[in-house]
């Protein structure tokens, strides 16, 4: 299994992240979207950041879970290369996710784009054999 | 697919998609319909089938794939029955351009051209994670939100004259930052005074080619002039409050029982508290946006002010190209408030409009077009036609042909470097990857996408403006 492959966008970045579970996926959806910012190996993960979301529907989880990494990294100035996340559905879904990472270092971290958002354009969660997120980002 | 209606316009057929209300407008010339991709067309039809939408759904000769709306979209919607949606205005609320004069020569300052580039680059932050040399509180933020480059100006970053030479004097109506949220102001804060990355720029230019000689002195340009060109929007704040917004509004489409063909035209019915609320927190964005291309300016003539103590950099104008409006348009010879999105797209008023400053009303405001990295830039003028063809609208720039990774591929951005270098053009970006998916080659030519514009009238080309140094992220 791919964990993401990336896909032709005229203006922005348009990926697809799977996962035997939606933990998985939303996983790799996250490792998707900073590999299309900067090369992750780069990022060592010294620090843990903790985050907590809950969601009427995964979809829904899934927009805002990267989302808040993209705020993460702008307030933090951190990036990020490591996720771990735990979904539990009860009614309404919960992630709980520890991200490492560490500050950035300019000495050391290149960005090849900056992502501005998540958009909602084509944003699908679906399951086949695998599950599978397809997300635009506006950079 | 698409119907030929005269030159430089091609109809999309209201029954290219079920469920279009008005058929769509693509303005381009037979050598660039074929640049426009199936997909932008899809996105013109999608937005042809939003509530209210009035006339059509256009799209600019510049037009590309975007998310929501296509990049180069304009679409304006009913005050009654109509909708507004962060799709049609973008993450980057208020992207846009501002144009400052010199009264320098190209001759004066081309010896000096790499030192003025790395002074702008250390004086206006800019790249991935950069943050300003300005701290401001959470009240200062506020009335940034409130008052846009009003507020700056008050703060010393200006004079009063640049508030005159601003679409929307800079500083729109109708802010609301209690719908701002806490992560809007946190992502806001430390980026205000940045330029950002991408395609954003600070670029040193000189007037190359003036095309009427008439405009181009009431827009104070001449041959062989410097000018100074600032391209960015409302960083983090702006993102963070479509983000939140399109959020609202996605719910709010179950809630009015809206269909829409994408998740990202996510809207609400004019009038209820969703659109409302948005409204109110785009503006604020807006706002941000012009106050911090307005400091921006403010640095650059510090710089300048350093190497020219004798030099004066005015403001000729500053646009919007990303924004929702209020204006009032004829349509079917009644006069009706309408809500304008204009997603890549530039507002391009004729003389007969109040919101044209004063200085400019006997011609049109200007309307200010971007280049690649690399290629020229343009400033037309507005048009009365405009009004009848595109609610006063025109192109914001060349259009995107070639995706980033594409870019990446194709092009080394030290390559890129030493080609501009060769042309005279110097560059001082963070990193060079970030020249190379900004390679003059992954655009549309900008001559001819001026060219349309200025063929069907929605605004006049008035001067080309030759890069000769650029600072990016």
């Amino acid at each position: 299994m791919k964990p993401y492959e990336y896909f032709e966008h005229t203006a922005d970045v348009k990926f697809r992240a799977y996962g035997k579970t939606p933990d998985e996926m939303l996983s790799n959806a996250a490792l998707a979207l900073f590999n299309s910012m900067i090369n992750t190996t780069t990022v060592q993960p010294k620090e843990t950041w903790k985050v907590k979301l809950s969601g009427q529907d995964l979809e829904q989880l899934a927009y805002d879970w990267l989302s808040e990494l993209i705020f993460l990294f702008e307030t933090e100035f951190a990036v990020f290369s490591t996720f771990d996340v735990k979904l539990h559905q009860n009614g309404d879904w919960r992630l709980e996710a520890a991200i490492g990472g560490e500050k950035i270092d300019p000495s050391r971290h290149a960005f090849d784009n900056e992502v501005k958002a998540v958009t909602l354009h084509q944003f699908e969660v679906k399951k086949n054999e695998l599950w599978c997120i397809q997300v635009v980002l506006d950079v | 697919m698409l119907n030929k209606i005269e030159d430089n316009i091609y109809e999309v057929p209201i029954n290219y998609r079920p469920g279009m209300r008005v058929p769509g407008r693509i303005f381009v010339s037979e050598a660039l319909l074929g640049m426009v991709e199936p997909g932008t067309v899809d996105q013109v039809a999608n937005v042809a089938s939003l509530p209210g939408i009035v006339k059509y759904s256009m799209a600019m000769p510049d037009a590309h794939l975007g998310y929501g709306f296509p990049i180069g979209g304009v679409a304006a919607f009913r005050e009654d029955k109509g909708i507004i949606s962060p799709g049609g205005v973008g993450f980057d609320i208020n992207c846009g351009v501002r144009l400052l004069r010199s009264d320098l020569v190209a001759k004066t300052v081309q010896p000096l051209i790499s030192t003025l580039v790395d002074s702008l680059f250390e004086a206006v932050p800019s790249g991935v994670g950069a943050t300003s040399r300005l701290h401001v509180s959470d009240q200062e933020l506020t009335e940034a939100f409130i008052d846009g480059a009003k507020w700056a100006v008050g703060q010393g970053y200006g004079v009063e004259a640049d508030l005159a030479h601003c679409e929307e004097n800079g500083s729109m109506k109708g802010a609301d930052p209690s719908k701002v949220s806490i992560k809007a102001r946190k992502r806001g804060r430390p980026q205000f005074g940045t330029l950002g990355s991408g395609n954003h720029f600070l670029e040193i230019q000189k007037v190359e080619e003036i095309y009427d000689e008439a405009v181009a002195k009431k827009f104070g340009l001449f041959k062989g002039q410097i000018t100074v060109m600032i391209h960015c929007g409302s960083r983090g704040a702006g993102h963070q409050i479509c983000t939140d917004h399109l959020e609202v509004l996605s719910r709010a489409v179950h809630k009015y029982k809206i269909d829409i063909p994408d998740k990202q035209l996510a809207c609400a019915p004019l009038g209820t508290p969703e659109a409302d609320n948005y409204f109110g927190a785009m503006v604020c964005a807006a706002n941000y946006a012009w106050a911090n291309r307005q400091i921006i300016a403010h640095w650059t003539r510090e710089v300048f002010e350093k190497y020219f103590p004798e030099s004066k950099l005015e403001l000729v104008y500053d646009v919007a190209h990303n924004v929702a409006k209020i204006e009032e348009h004829v349509v079917d010879g009644l006069r009706e408030r309408l809500y304008v999105h204009r997603k890549g797209a530039t507002r391009a008023f004729g003389p007969s409009r109040s919101e044209v400053p004063d200085v400019y009303r006997d011609v049109g405001q200007p309307v200010l077009i971007p280049g690649s990295m690399g290629t020229a830039s343009y400033v037309l003028c507005g048009t009365d036609r405009a009004l009848d063809v595109t609610f006063g609208s025109a192109c914001h720039g060349a259009g995107r042909i070639m995706s980033r990774s594409q870019a990446k591929r194709t092009f080394a951005g030290q390559d890129i470097k030493a080609a501009l270098s060769s042309q005279g053009i110097k560059v001082k970006a963070t990193h060079p990857a970030m020249l190379a998916e900004e390679a003059p080659q992954v655009y549309k030519p900008s001559n001819e996408v001026v060219d349309v514009v200025h063929n069907l009238g929605i605004a006049t080309k008035v001067a080309r403006l030759l890069p000769l140094g650029v600072s990016k992220g």
